[in-house]
């Protein structure tokens, strides 16, 4: 009976619980922790039951409050948003199990305040994918980014630099999206994003439409760290604590592309995207200068954190470039590998998160012997990295074929050679670490008798639960697409 | 083609991935770890054999797993030319284990139990290979092939093994990243990836565009296949332990690598297209050029294993020459060639590891007398010799009988005069090292210590002597040993009926 509330549930148990969450924590420190999965756990469960009842019945709508919209805030869930928060969920839960032990050691005086903090990220992520309004989108970006500036703020020494220019540039970003909004407002007197795509056709020739959605683009490339507005993340993801990295690095930006597919191919169709203005014939190319970026910066990195930030850069490439592409395959590239990039990137900064916590290094050069200290750690970044490198039959694998797929389709070679030598790309950066994980002594030549000293129970099974997921993903890619992703193809498209 | 559903495909790939996984488990118990390995390999052997009678009634027995994408699954059919494949590298996997705990503990080398694990890995995958119904599964496997070899390749961990692990990725994974683009393009051109006689490319583009998809296919392939100018990895991955090289590097890999060949150039393009597009010219040109230079590099070598090396590159490119010839002889003889240097060049290999374990010498020029002392490694080598060499009474006579013949049938003077230059060669550079071993004496000097006073442990022996003897016997009985010639008449048949 309380199913026909699952959507505004799922955004307001992480958000009441936060606010519990320092009051609990004044007089036990452990408790948040408990609060904080618990609350997690049941927003997952809220968001399959809100993914089943999609694929039963279809999109649901939900009035905040009874109000009818477009003068109320409408919670709009579709396959793409309930297929986003499952997502969102799943990974939540399981980074914020594995966040227990990592931030209680490196920062031990900031327990409460960072699982407070995060469950108000949790709320933010959450809230900007059920919302159908685009106002309210924008309120849930700066609570999410707002939080995630806390967070990042409380990681290494360097960490309170890379804080201020994320909150700079993040902060410009939002701006951006607000201008966007308004301008909209201005054009339609509506901010609900069904009404929007009803009232806008007739006004494409307007100036003040083209320019809001040029806003748009800018304000969510800043927040996806699309290249060359990613300036933030790298310093950002690095200097975070680990968990936070871990927990960061796969959502923020996938949340942030899931409102630029929401802003491109359903606010405005893809008559405007494509038609319209060239904007997806400049994307495309920005994307492909992005993935290529990406990839060599990450080369060159000691610091595998960095060396990820980079790669992520590069990834998100990969999901722009699926989207302007135009045709079905290309899309559902970008969405698959919206999911498989997310349980990649959680389970690598996990890993690294891992290698912190009993190691206490991140450069690349001394992780010699790993496989003999923490074996189970090593063969699932193994399993990342390949996936990564997009080798069959792991999940990255399925996204980097139908991306192949759609720029075929599309008649763009081009694109297909790059897509061909950022694999390349790829596999000169992980390798580089597989070698000193796998085959390179520690430090001078001889190997001595290595304990053994695995992460704790709570940090490896998150990581094996998201190593086997990127296996299973790849199993299941056909089955995924044929239930959900499919199903998210916007109107239009072939 | 009858098709009848059966699990046994699917359980022959399984056997060796259960088998890697227990071999983890029983790491510290050597004896027990490398019985897994035996089991698993006969277990494979038998499920292999036991898929042959079917498709000798004309049946293929298929293993639908999953769908990966609309209308491609990952789906395993066994037809004439997979079981030829899998038949060659099961049989060929038992021998090699039983090689491998030889030399393994001949030289107590480390990370044992890493090596059998990969091993075992690499049969799974080099099975798929053979058994793959499409081209998505088949490259699923090949990648997984690519992977499971690196561990071994370097194996020995030194930073030269590690160059050679390098170029040896960077070899492979460029070379399936243009085989991914081509397998794509493939799919959004026929809408199907399906390994049908005959070709599924026919008129689904124009021919500029499939010139340019089937040199992305060679690309992807030739590699593996060892076609110059893409092989200088393998003299590179030698560096590996000699079963490796011997199962992998002279079949299980490189043979994948002819194998998709053969796949692409008859099951992909087919006989028709290719001769319409006109690009089988320039596939036998490459390949003939690879079989001279190749031959011509192996006379420079004085390490036996680099020679060796180049020996299978350039024999391998007899296989792509016959493949690429498209007339009936050169088919069967490229397809009997698969078998025959399999074996040939395993018992070449063999030797050269039993000679490494028990004298610790690696260069030709140290041969000198060797023979005296270990009489059997050195009459086998001596049969591989005059097998490559294509003298009879050895089987390698018979494919390049078969080959030359193609030559003829497809009035291509020039490639038999390649092949026949090639025999020379072959000879040339294969004798002298059964001349020395045989009929000189040791380095003055050297002392009796230089030499060792008798054979390699029989673990190594015994495989290296069945290895020589089933080359010999694939040259009376092509047919006797799992009917290898009816095999591959059938699948010349099925071929130049499909295109």
């Amino acid at each position: 009976m309380y199913d026909s509330h699952f959507p505004i549930l799922v955004v307001v148990i992480p958000m009441l619980v936060s606010f519990v969450v320092p009051l609990v924590g004044m007089w036990n420190k452990k408790l948040p922790f408990y609060m904080a999965t618990t609350a997690m756990i049941a927003s997952l469960a809220t968001s399959i039951g809100i993914l089943v009842q999609v694929l039963q019945h279809g999109p649901i709508s939900y009035r905040l409050a009874g109000w009818a919209p477009p003068w109320g805030i409408e919670y709009y869930i579709d396959h793409l948003n309930a297929f986003m928060t499952v997502l969102v969920c799943f990974i939540s839960v399981l980074i914020t199990i594995y966040s227990q032990k990592s931030i209680t050691q490196e920062r031990p005086d900031k327990e409460v305040h960072f699982y407070c903090i995060l469950l108000l990220l949790f709320t933010g992520l959450l809230g900007m994918l059920v919302t159908g309004d685009m106002f309210n989108i924008y309120v849930f970006l700066e609570i999410s980014s707002l939080s995630a500036y806390a967070l990042i703020a409380i990681g290494d020494e360097k960490a309170h630099f890379a804080t201020y220019k994320y909150i700079i540039i993040g902060t410009i970003g939002a701006c951006f999206y607000l201008l966007g909004v308004g301008y909209l407002y201005i054009a339609t007197g509506s901010l609900n994003i069904h009404d929007l795509s009803t009232l806008l056709p007739p006004l494409y020739g307007s100036k003040v439409i083209v320019v809001s959605s040029i806003f748009f683009i800018l304000g969510l490339g800043i927040k996806m760290g699309l290249f060359p507005l990613h300036t933030w993340l790298p310093g950002a993801y690095t200097h975070a604590p680990s968990a936070v990295s871990a927990y960061i690095a796969p959502l923020m930006s996938k949340v942030a592309a899931y409102v630029f597919i929401r802003v491109l191919f359903t606010v405005f169709d893809i008559r405007f995207s494509f038609e319209t203005l060239p904007i997806m014939e400049i994307l495309g190319w920005v994307a492909a200068v992005a993935i290529i970026f990406g990839s060599i910066v990450a080369i060159s990195q000691s610091d595998i954190k960095m060396m990820l930030a980079y790669s992520s850069i590069s990834q998100i490439g990969y999901i722009v470039l699926g989207l302007t592409m135009g045709n079905r395959e290309g899309f559902i590239g970008s969405v698959l590998h919206i999911l498989n990039h997310a349980f990649m990137k959680a389970c690598l900064f996990a890993i690294v998160g891992a290698i912190i916590y009993r190691h206490g290094t991140r450069t690349i050069e001394r992780f010699g012997n790993l496989h003999r200290t923490m074996p189970w750690t090593s063969a699932a970044f193994a399993v990342a990295a390949l996936s990564m490198i997009g080798l069959p039959p792991t999940a990255g694998f399925f996204s980097k074929w139908y991306l192949v797929l759609g720029a075929i389709s599309a008649g763009k070679w081009a694109f297909v050679v790059i897509i061909m030598i950022s694999s390349l790309l790829n596999a000169v950066y992980f390798f580089r670490v597989i070698e000193h994980v796998f085959w390179k002594p520690r430090s001078g030549g001889i190997d001595l008798p290595i304990e053994r000293n695995e992460a704790p129970k709570s940090m490896l099974i998150p990581i094996l639960v998201l190593a086997i997921g990127i296996l299973a993903l790849g199993f299941a890619s056909h089955w995924i697409i044929e239930m959900v992703i499919g199903q998210t193809t916007p109107a239009g498209i072939l | 083609m009858e098709i009848i559903h059966s699990i046994r495909p699917l359980l022959a790939i399984l056997v060796s991935l259960a088998a890697a996984v227990l071999i983890l488990f029983f790491g510290k118990h050597r004896n027990i770890r490398e019985f897994w390995t035996l089991a698993a390999g006969v277990v494979k052997f038998g499920l292999v054999l036991s898929l042959l009678p079917m498709v000798l009634d004309g049946k293929a027995p298929v293993t639908e797993i999953l769908t990966l994408a609309d209308g491609v699954s990952l789906k395993l059919r066994v037809d004439p030319l997979g079981l030829f494949f899998a038949l060659i590298a099961s049989s060929l996997w038992i021998i090699t284990s039983i090689y491998s705990i030889g030399y393994m503990r001949g030289l107590n080398e480390h990370a044992q139990t890493r090596y059998y694990f990969s091993f075992a890995l690499c049969l799974s995958a080099t099975i798929g290979v053979a058994m793959s119904a499409n081209i998505l599964t088949f490259f699923i496997f090949y990648e997984m092939l690519t992977l499971a070899t690196y561990p071994l390749v370097i194996h020995k961990e030194t930073p030269e093994a590690l160059k050679a692990g390098r170029k040896y990725l960077a070899y492979t994974l460029t070379a399936g990243v243009f085989l991914l683009a081509a397998l794509v393009a493939t799919y959004s051109f026929a809408g199907t990836l399906e390994f049908t006689p005959g070709g599924i490319l026919k008129g689904t583009a124009d021919h500029p565009t499939l010139r340019l998809l089937f040199v992305a296919f060679i690309i992807g392939i030739g590699v593996k296949a060892g076609i110059m100018p893409l092989h200088s990895w393998l003299p590179t991955a030698m560096i590996a332990p000699t079963p490796v090289s011997a199962l992998l590097h002279a079949v299980a890999v490189v043979k994948s690598g002819v194998f998709g060949c053969l796949r692409v150039l008859w099951f992909v393009f087919g006989t028709g297209l290719l001769s319409d597009l006109g690009v089988w010219i320039w596939l036998a040109g490459f390949a003939a050029f690879t079989i001279i230079v190749g031959s011509l590099v192996a006379l420079a070598q004085d390490n036996l294993k680099k020679r060796l090396a180049f020996s299978t590159i350039s024999q391998l490119s007899y296989i792509v020459l016959g493949g690429a010839l498209l007339s009936e002889s050169a088919m069967l003889g490229s397809t009997m060639h698969l078998v025959n240097h399999a074996f040939m060049k395993i018992t070449l290999f063999f030797c050269a590891g039993a000679i490494y374990v028990n004298a610790h010498k690696t260069k030709i020029s140290e041969l000198n007398g060797i023979g005296r002392r270990m009489p059997y490694t050195m009459a086998a080598f001596t049969v591989g010799a005059m097998g490559m060499a294509g003298l009879p009474p050895v089987a390698g006579f018979i494919s390049k009988w078969y080959l030359c013949i193609g030559a003829l049938q497809a009035e291509e003077m020039l490639f038999l005069v390649v092949l026949l230059a090639s025999s020379v060669l072959n000879a040339a550079y294969f004798f002298p090292i059964v001349f020395r071993a045989f009929f000189r004496k040791p380095e003055p000097g050297a002392g009796e210590d230089a030499l060792p006073s008798g054979e390699a442990s029989l673990f190594m022996v015994i495989p290296l002597c069945i290895s020589a003897v089933v080359s010999i016997a694939l040259f009376f009985a092509p047919n006797v040993p799992l009917h290898f010639l009816e095999l591959a008449k059938t699948v010349v048949r099925q071929v130049l009926q499909g295109g």
